[in-house]
């Protein structure tokens, strides 16, 4: 496992010179995850982009880099303690100097200079990438194939000049310090798969799972669902609305899911706040919605890109009122696609809003992901309890009961267009007919209806999840983009350290919780934000006791397995008690 | 064809007797006979207010959702559904104070829903509160020396921000309003029917009889052709906005026929499941 990093200018093409590398290193068999650290703006500013390259998979970064290419001093100076004897390539350009007490071996190549010689400055990143490929070992031959497919629009002297700069930047470091390379990084594992984010697991989620409408208002970090879906919804027939804020996303989506198309909106934290009262319509009118929330550094506008898990409380019990939600907690881009698909399937079966939370690091970082796990075509659609046209027209005119009683809660729907379905839908609480009604016994009953039918989403969902040994010293508990930390941090700790997360945060799984914890002599809740929000929500269900711990961060940068280490092994060594 | 009998309710109204909502409600639902409309693909959205139980009272398939948010509801009815016949309701808080934002960007969206609002220049459902189409120097619960701000003029709003339809009616004078609701729901876009409906409990300043003298009704003025954008500013401004009829409108293609790749076919009828062939050339895109 390799760990390279490149620095530079935000606006400097930092992004798609880690791209190139993960895309090229995927193809050639091997496991990326890209950890892109930015900042809310365009141009300028400090930027860098970390790529783990593997012969198995990766989920998370980490603290060490071996590898860093430098742009600019400012990288080398914010950067260089990761190194622990790497490798540390600089363009000459800007006379690269080491501080004293780095620990590694500066190379320096003119990567602008090259570039210039070419043709053109912009180059200077596939000089970078060319020299990469060298520094990591791997042959030239699948970079030069990439980026000659890449720039084959632009006409073959753009082709042949960023060909060249890949092929002169791997000679260069070949020929100079073709004596330093010494990184090994084992043989691929040859399979099919795509380099993928979160959001782009959502997007294609909520494909397979027949979403065609989505409405959104653009943040950071949720834009990209809404931007992949523009670009796919033509081939399915779907549309994409920019709306003019949060508030109207929302309703939008209300509106289509009262009309019996599947729809959704995405956004973040400020984007989340601001639709908690619509949220609260589709709960009490029963309408399916499909809402993500891809978690930033709150309150407020807080730190937009940077990661926290803080939104929880919210999301559960953010709008007035009582109202119960489905909210789901994918821990990887794999549940991230199953969860859209679910989602979608759990709306319309329980007729309610379901969220989708994810996080930064899990919606942006990008990672090798399996093309078999992401099977669209075989994806299962529930629409739940629904009267047909025929149904209704067996009722007669005046008789339906939108809202009747029933065992488990669920009301079967009729859909707009149905002659004798006609009904009023309303935010207001209502009679069986849907008309207003504040009779006391009548709300009672609303209300139980309605709590009660979201407890059947713990029949249909493992809300729990557990990979681990049967009699676990400790229980690395956690969430979202948590839970690939805490599955490396647990390779690390040994064979009894078992890792479980959250798939369903409400309807809280609360058997599942109490069984797979109860073999655990200790149990570290890790999450990122400064209340503890997740251990806070396990204690509201009592299933937390003396054997609990919790490791918190909220500074907005990602936990690393080296940080759950350390804290895990405090945990697990004796202390001496005198 | 459906009959006005059809569209009725029997739900007890909830409205003042003599408010002029009844005026609104009876020409909707003409309206709907007129054009040929079905309950079963009829759909009303009204948003919050004594406007928003219009809902109660119309027999098709209704929502009522948060405050202000009438149209986005619409939009995404009229997406999931574009053969349902999709017109929204409110008042002129819920269009013009808490929902000014979503009117402005539905005009110009140009989706085919037809907006009525219920225009009775005060708030009566929370008994009687500052609007924004009330006069400067009303006096109300909330401004009891006068209101100090100056009212919105929605239709000259509408007019500048692209609208494609705009019209205002009066309860009172009923062939008309149902003409005007008529011919916005025949519409391929985006229409505006702003309605004067007198509230006889709260507003005891814009009566009946204040709006019978005040108002100039276009339709006594061979002159006026609705359909440049210039002219219809210019009468509204000359008349601070007490006309009615057909105000302004233009040919026009509603926003769902523009989206790329959307089709004919209602979303609701669509098969949900995505082929292989298709999912192949989304991943490949991935790539």
């Amino acid at each position: 496992m390799i760990a390279w990093k490149i620095g530079g200018d935000q606006g400097e093409g930092i992004d798609s010179t880690g791209d190139v590398l993960a895309t090229v290193a995927n193809r050639m068999g091997y496991f990326v995850y890209g950890y892109k650290n930015f900042s809310s703006r365009i141009k300028g500013g400090h930027t860098n982009y970390k790529v783990r390259i593997s012969t198995t998979r990766v989920e998370a970064t980490t603290k060490r880099t071996d590898i860093l290419v430098a742009l600019n001093q400012e990288t080398i100076d914010k950067n260089f303690s990761e190194l622990d004897n790497g490798l540390l390539l600089a363009d000459s350009v800007f006379n690269p100097v080491l501080p004293d007490n780095a620990k590694a071996q500066l190379l320096t190549l003119p990567l602008t200079a090259i570039a210039k010689d070419l043709g053109s400055v912009v180059m200077r990143n596939m000089v970078a990438v060319g020299a990469s490929a060298a520094l990591l070992q791997l042959p030239v031959e699948p970079f030069v194939e990439y980026v000659t497919a890449k720039f084959e629009r632009k006409g073959q002297a753009v082709v042949e000049s960023n060909r060249q700069a890949v092929e002169v930047g791997y000679q260069r470091v070949k020929e100079e310090y073709g004596h330093l390379l010494t990184y090994h990084l084992g043989e691929p594992d040859p399979g099919d798969r795509l380099v993928i984010n979160g959001n782009d697991a959502i997007a294609l989620g909520a494909i397979a799972g027949g979403c065609r409408l989505m409405c959104g208002y653009p943040i950071t970090p949720a834009t990209d669902i809404m931007e992949s879906l523009v670009k796919w919804f033509p081939l399915v027939g779907g549309a994409v609305v920019q709306m003019e804020d949060e508030l109207g996303s929302i309703t939008a989506v209300i509106g289509a899911g009262f009309g019996g198309a599947r729809a959704m909106t995405a956004s973040s934290g400020p984007g989340i706040s601001l639709m908690q009262e619509a949220i609260g319509l589709a709960s009490v009118a029963e309408i399916p919605a499909v809402i993500v929330d891809t978690q930033r550094g709150g309150p407020s506008t807080g730190m937009p890109t940077k990661q926290e898990q803080s939104d929880l409380l919210a999301l559960l019990q953010g709008g007035h009122g009582d109202t119960l939600r489905v909210v789901l907690t994918p821990g990887s881009i794999e549940e991230s696609f199953e969860d859209a698909v679910e989602a979608f399937n759990l709306a319309e079966q329980f007729q309610t809003p379901v969220i989708i939370a994810t996080d930064l690091s899990l919606s942006l970082w990008q990672q090798s992901v399996d093309r078999s796990r992401l099977n669209g075509p075989a994806q299962p659609i529930r629409r739940g309890a629904t009267f047909s046209q025929e149904d209704l027209l067996a009722l007669g005119a005046n008789v339906f009961q939108r809202y009747q009683f029933s065992a488990d809660g669920i009301s079967p729907r009729s859909l707009p267009g149905e002659a004798y379905g006609q009904y009023l839908a309303t935010g207001v609480e209502h009679s069986t007919n849907g008309k207003v009604s504040e009779d006391p016994s009548n709300r009672t009953k609303m209300m139980d209806k309605r709590l009660m039918k979201l407890q059947g989403v713990t029949q249909v969902r493992d809300g729990f999840k557990y990979e681990g040994p049967e009699d676990p010293d400790l229980i690395l508990v956690g969430i979202g983009s948590t839970v690939g930390v805490l599955k490396e941090a647990a390779k690390q700790l040994g064979s009894k350290v078992g890792v479980a997360w959250f798939r369903t945060l409400s309807p809280f799984p609360k058997e599942r919780v109490l069984s797979v914890l109860a073999s655990a002599r200790h149990v570290l809740v890790v999450e990122q934000n400064a209340l503890g929000q997740l251990r806070q929500l396990m204690t509201a269900h009592e299933t937390t006791d003396h054997r609990y711990d919790s490791l918190l961060k909220y500074n907005g940068v990602p936990f690393l397995p080296e940080e759950v280490v350390t804290r895990a092994a405090a945990l697990l060594t004796p202390v001496e008690v005198h | 064809m459906a009959t006005l009998q059809e569209f009725r309710t029997n739900e007890k109204s909830w409205w003042c007797p003599g408010c002029g909502d009844f005026g609104v409600l009876a020409a909707m639902q003409k309206a709907l006979v007129a054009v040929g409309a079905d309950p079963a693909t009829t759909a009303i959205v009204a948003g919050i207010g004594c406007s928003g139980k219009i809902g109660n009272y119309i027999n098709s398939y209704n929502i009522h959702v948060t405050h202000g948010r009438a149209l986005p509801a619409a939009l995404g009815l009229k997406l999931a559904n574009r053969d349902l016949m999709v017109l929204a309701a409110g008042g002129d808080g819920d269009a013009y104070a808490i929902g000014m934002g979503h009117f402005m960007h539905a005009l110009r969206r140009n989706v085919n829903v037809t907006y009525v609002v219920m225009d009775n220049h005060i708030y009566g459902l929370t008994k009687g509160q500052t609007s924004p189409t009330s006069q400067e120097g009303f006096k109300t619960k909330t401004s009891p020396k006068g209101s100090l701000e100056r009212p919105i003029h929605p239709l000259m709003l509408a007019v500048s921000a692209g609208a494609t339809f705009v019209a205002q009616g009066f309860s009172s004078w009923q062939p008309q309003l149902a003409a005007l609701i008529q011919k916005g729901i025949e519409h391929p876009g985006f229409s505006l029917i702003n309605v004067i409906s007198p509230c006889v409990t709260y507003n005891k300043v814009n009566t009946y009889d204040w709006y019978k003298q005040s108002l100039q009704n276009l339709d006594n003025d061979p002159d006026y052709v609705p359909n440049d954008r210039t002219k219809a500013l210019a009468r509204l401004h000359e008349t601070d906005e007490l006309v009615t009829g057909l105000i302004y409108q233009e040919e026009s293609t509603p926003y769902e026929d523009l989206i790329p790749g959307f089709k004919d076919t209602p979303l609701v009828h669509q098969d949900l499941h995505v082929d292989p062939h298709t999912w192949n050339q989304i991943l490949a895109t991935l790539e």
